[in-house]
């Protein structure tokens, strides 16, 4: 007799046990050293926020990897204020014809993008993934990501030229 | 500057998520005489206690769909209370658990069972049909069995403590061994 099996869900320990040590990483080569275990600390209190809208446990990766992206951002904005470097533009900038990479009107632009096409170019550049990994991280396919990022390269392009 | 250190900083985000009460269910792990054990906690209690043989992923993955996806390795007091506890048990110088429980994932007769079983006093074993007279029912001894094969919380609910009514010592989720083991720590001390 074998008891009932009762529903099972991905436990948000074994997600960070299975990509802890490359989200540290990730971080890392975001912020550098001393303030990456802050950023990966920040970025998993907000996926344990989030935890709960997780739909799909298979894209746990890339949906992690775009909350540290994002956290990492937070981080350089909350150091640009400060105000000191912010890596990122450099290259975000190398990705959109080189424009100067201090230009700030930069991130307003990236901003200012439509929400789908910003958030797939921030994973491409920002997060280094396949366009394959930020298709599942989106929820849509690899085509769909690829078109993504190439039109908001192609927005930034023509705003910048 | 410092180099980044996964354990510090898993350290750290357990000791952050616990402070802003985002963890329903805490755990960590212990060593024991018979290898690593993983015990889990909510405010109520100890809600899962598991022997070497079981997978950690697995059981998380029983946890977080019957109660809450929101475990993460972080300092509870229950845990606290359950490990000094063990350690004491393990030396031979506690004969009862005081630590609290959270028995929600056993329902009906198995809970019955259980509790029944936890009446069992340190140094002495019962039959499978004595725990299932005891829990109401004397004649359903297989689903006594089944309660106690899928006891949440072995060693502290002491289901090593029930024995084949021919006086077998019976299987045991730890292996056999672990359960002669247990019965003969129990049986040394006075």
């Amino acid at each position: 007799m074998s008891p009932p099996s009762p529903a099972h869900a991905l436990a948000f320990e074994s997600a960070v046990r299975a990509h802890g040590a490359g989200l540290l990483a990730f971080c890392a080569s975001r912020v550098g050293p001393d303030e990456a275990e802050d950023c990966f600390q920040s970025a998993m209190l907000a996926a344990l926020r989030a935890w709960g809208t997780l739909r799909d446990p298979e894209a746990v990766r890339g949906w992690l990897f775009s909350i540290a992206a994002r956290t990492a951002i937070d981080h350089h904005r909350a150091r640009a204020r400060r105000p000191a470097p912010v890596d990122d533009i450099a290259a975000l900038a190398g990705a959109a014809d080189d424009p100067d990479p201090a230009d700030p009107s930069l991130w307003r632009r990236v901003e200012a993008l439509a929400p789908a096409r910003r958030r797939a170019l921030v994973l491409r550049f920002v997060d280094d993934l396949s366009h394959a990994q930020v298709g599942a991280a989106l929820g849509t396919s690899e085509a769909a990501a690829r078109r993504a990022v190439h039109d908001a390269l192609a927005v930034l392009r023509s705003e910048l030229t | 500057m410092t180099l980044p250190d996964l354990g510090r900083a898993l350290d750290g985000l357990g000791a952050r998520a616990r402070a802003e009460g985002l963890v329903d269910i805490a755990i960590a792990h212990h060593d024991a005489p018979d290898g690593r054990l993983l015990l889990a906690a909510t405010d109520l209690g100890l809600l899962r206690l598991t022997l070497p043989p079981e997978d950690d992923d697995d059981v998380l993955a029983r946890l977080a769909g019957a109660v809450s996806p929101r475990i993460l390795r972080s300092p509870h007091p229950v845990l606290e209370d359950a490990r000094r506890e063990l350690d004491a048990y393990f030396e031979g110088t506690l004969r009862t658990f005081t630590v609290a429980l959270d028995r929600r994932l056993s329902r009906g007769f198995r809970l019955a069972v259980l509790m029944a079983t936890s009446a069992i006093p340190h140094g002495t074993t019962a039959s499978y049909s004595d725990v299932a007279a005891a829990a109401g029912n004397p004649r359903a001894m297989r689903a006594a069995g089944t309660a106690l094969a899928t006891n949440p919380l072995p060693i502290i609910v002491p289901c090593h403590r029930v024995l084949r009514a021919d006086g077998a010592v019976g299987s045991y989720l730890g292996g056999t061994s672990m359960k002669e083991r247990l019965l003969a720590l129990e049986r040394a001390r006075p």
